[in-house]
């Protein structure tokens, strides 16, 4: 369909493109269907998570480490009962934590601030599609990091005290907690520099471990500190967890109301205040 | 096939206080190269990011595939290849992969290995993106604007700090580009890449069209005598000895010379006698005119006049 027509213009570079060429760059332009965007992307997003040396550490070294370390050790008072036990709900909250907030608030700033999510915005990958492939990518590594993390307190001699539905309860805390920890991620790396961002996820990370009761119960705190840690997500995922994996029972409806609210709220404003470029 | 590839009039881009783009109007064909050519801070990169859908406008009408970038975004995307001028990759992505994931979002991409093949960038397709030298980022850019085989692609300064070997592949690549059909928009600061290149030139500078045509055209075969002295030279008087319209400019060469040109409105009048004048008058006034000739116009020439400005960054 292509003829070649030259024009009057006397152009220095005539390589005649050749016919190899001319149906090599025809054009045929069209958009893949939608589930495979979103399955390329979220498997681009997975690897290039998995690949990252802090991310890795962040994600996997960290919190196989204080399992195992304040699981062997007694440095750290983590009450009755086998410390393994007392253990391993606060470090799979603290899991989730580091992936769904500090990992992605840190990944995407920096594709904000190289031009990648703009980049990406010209192609037919729509936003939705690139939200889902991150929501997959982020759910990918905490599946990789629930089942190493179980595996390694199984090994140092876990026994959950499970409830009816209490792993289902689990299960739907942590999705509340993913959903919660990353639009707080979209907000901060959406609306600040790629480099505050960074500190700022840092920063929030290592509050969030020392406040949230990840290593031990924030009833060990004094009362006022106790009531204003008691609303922070991280909290509320890792008593949440407590209660359904160490002490047998369903968790509390606070835990999944404040949650959700925070979902609420961060995915509002990161919505609302998120730029892209 | 009639709608043109992108239709710009009268378009207006601020940012805050600044006026980037002042009123700026061209139109760019289907299967053809366009390139927007002017210096550092003219508005060529707001211009093709409003045509791109990442700006909007603050004033006039743009189509492009006789669509609106923004409102008709999702239509567009498919169909138009983009290459911003830097970035854009995730720096832990290896070459080949993403390029391999930008195929996948289209029906009918271009195989990857080709294009990496074809572009010098094979050796490389494992290594991660903040690993490539400059060139090599550029290329897979390239590489990622046209995978999809799109109607349409925007390069935004596709050869800026290129090698010659790149830059030649590059070019290549445009022309081959155009010899399918394909409409390229281009920005550049090179005059010969766009005299090479461009069936269609559009000089922008201050945010608005300060002249257009074919780089044949924008030259018009026009024709400028040049000479070197160390002598003075009093231009008023050389230009009343010549006829009118013709205008005597000056610029500092090395070791105190001075370069002079005479530019004229009327091309017939640049004939032998015009030479002559010029050479009676300095053997008038005892002026030793050094490497004496007349030539012909270059883009560049024709931007100088234009604009009064240095092309060249920085």
């Amino acid at each position: 369909m292509t003829e070649h027509t030259s024009t009057a213009s006397a152009r220095a570079t005539a390589p005649a493109a050749g016919g190899d060429d001319v149906s090599l760059f025809t054009p045929a332009p069209g958009a893949a269907p939608m589930w495979r965007m979103v399955a390329s992307q979220a498997g681009m997003e997975l690897r290039v998570m998995l690949r990252h040396g802090e991310q890795f550490l962040l994600t996997m070294v960290i919190p196989v480490l204080l399992l195992v370390g304040f699981s062997l050790t007694s440095v750290l008072d983590v009450g009755e009962g086998p410390r393994v036990d007392a253990l391993t709900p606060g470090v799979l909250a603290l899991a989730v934590m580091s992936t769904s907030f500090t990992g992605l608030a840190i990944g995407t700033g920096f594709e904000r601030r190289y031009g990648v999510l703009k980049r990406l915005g010209a192609t037919p990958l729509s936003r939705f599609g690139l939200l889902a492939a991150k929501t997959l990518a982020v759910l990918g590594v905490q599946t990789i990091q629930v089942v190493v993390l179980c595996a390694v307190a199984l090994a140092l001699g876990w026994s959950p005290s499970l409830a009816p539905g209490s792993v289902l309860a689990a299960a739907v805390l942590v999705l509340l907690a993913t959903a919660a920890f990353s639009s707080l991620a979209l907000l901060m790396a959406g609306t600040l520099r790629a480099e505050a961002t960074l500190a700022g996820a840092n920063l929030v990370y290592v509050l969030m471990l020392g406040l949230g009761g990840v290593l031990f119960p924030t009833s060990s705190f004094p009362g006022p500190l106790e009531q204003a840690a008691s609303v922070l997500p991280i909290t509320a995922l890792s008593s949440g967890l407590r209660a359904a994996l160490a002490e047998g029972s369903l968790p509390g409806l606070g835990a999944f109301a404040v949650l959700a609210v925070w979902a609420l709220v961060c995915g509002l404003l990161a919505s609302r205040f998120f730029r892209w470029d | 096939m009639d709608t043109a590839a992108v239709e710009v009039v009268d378009l207006v881009k601020r940012y805050g206080a600044t006026t980037a783009v002042t009123g700026l109007t061209f139109s760019a064909r289907r299967g053809a190269v366009t390139a927007l050519l002017g210096p550092n801070g003219a508005g060529k990169t707001s211009t093709i990011e409003v045509c791109e859908g990442f700006r909007r406008a603050d004033g006039g009408r743009v189509r492009v595939l006789g669509l609106d970038p923004v409102a008709d975004a999702a239509a567009l995307k498919p169909r138009v290849g983009v290459m911003p001028q830097s970035g854009g990759v995730p720096t832990g992505a290896r070459a080949a992969e993403w390029l391999r994931l930008l195929a996948s979002f289209h029906a009918r991409p271009i195989e990857p290995r080709l294009l990496l093949e074809r572009l010098g960038l094979t050796s490389v397709a494992t290594t991660p993106f903040r690993r490539l030298s400059g060139g090599q980022q550029q290329r897979l850019s390239l590489a990622c604007a046209v995978v999809g085989r799109p109607e349409l692609v925007f390069l935004d300064e596709p050869t800026a700090g290129l090698d010659p070997q790149a830059r030649m592949a590059t070019w290549d690549l445009v022309t081959a580009l155009r010899g399918a059909g394909v409409a390229v928009i281009l920005t550049t600061h090179h005059m010969e890449e766009a005299e090479r290149l461009a069936d269609h030139v559009v000089v922008i500078d201050r945010g608005a069209v300060a002249a257009e045509g074919t780089p044949a055209e924008l030259t018009g075969g026009r024709r400028e005598v040049c000479f070197s002295t160390d002598a003075a030279v009093d231009t008023g008087r050389l230009e009343a000895v010549l006829p009118a319209g013709s205008r005597v400019g000056s610029q500092g060469a090395a070791d105190g010379r001075r370069e002079y040109t005479i530019t004229t409105d009327d091309p017939d009048a640049l004939d032998p006698e015009f030479l002559a004048a010029v050479t009676a008058w300095c053997a008038s006034t005892g002026v030793l005119a050094e490497d004496l000739r007349m030539r012909r116009r270059t883009l560049e020439d024709v931007f100088l006049q234009l604009t009064g400005r240095e092309l060249r960054e920085q």
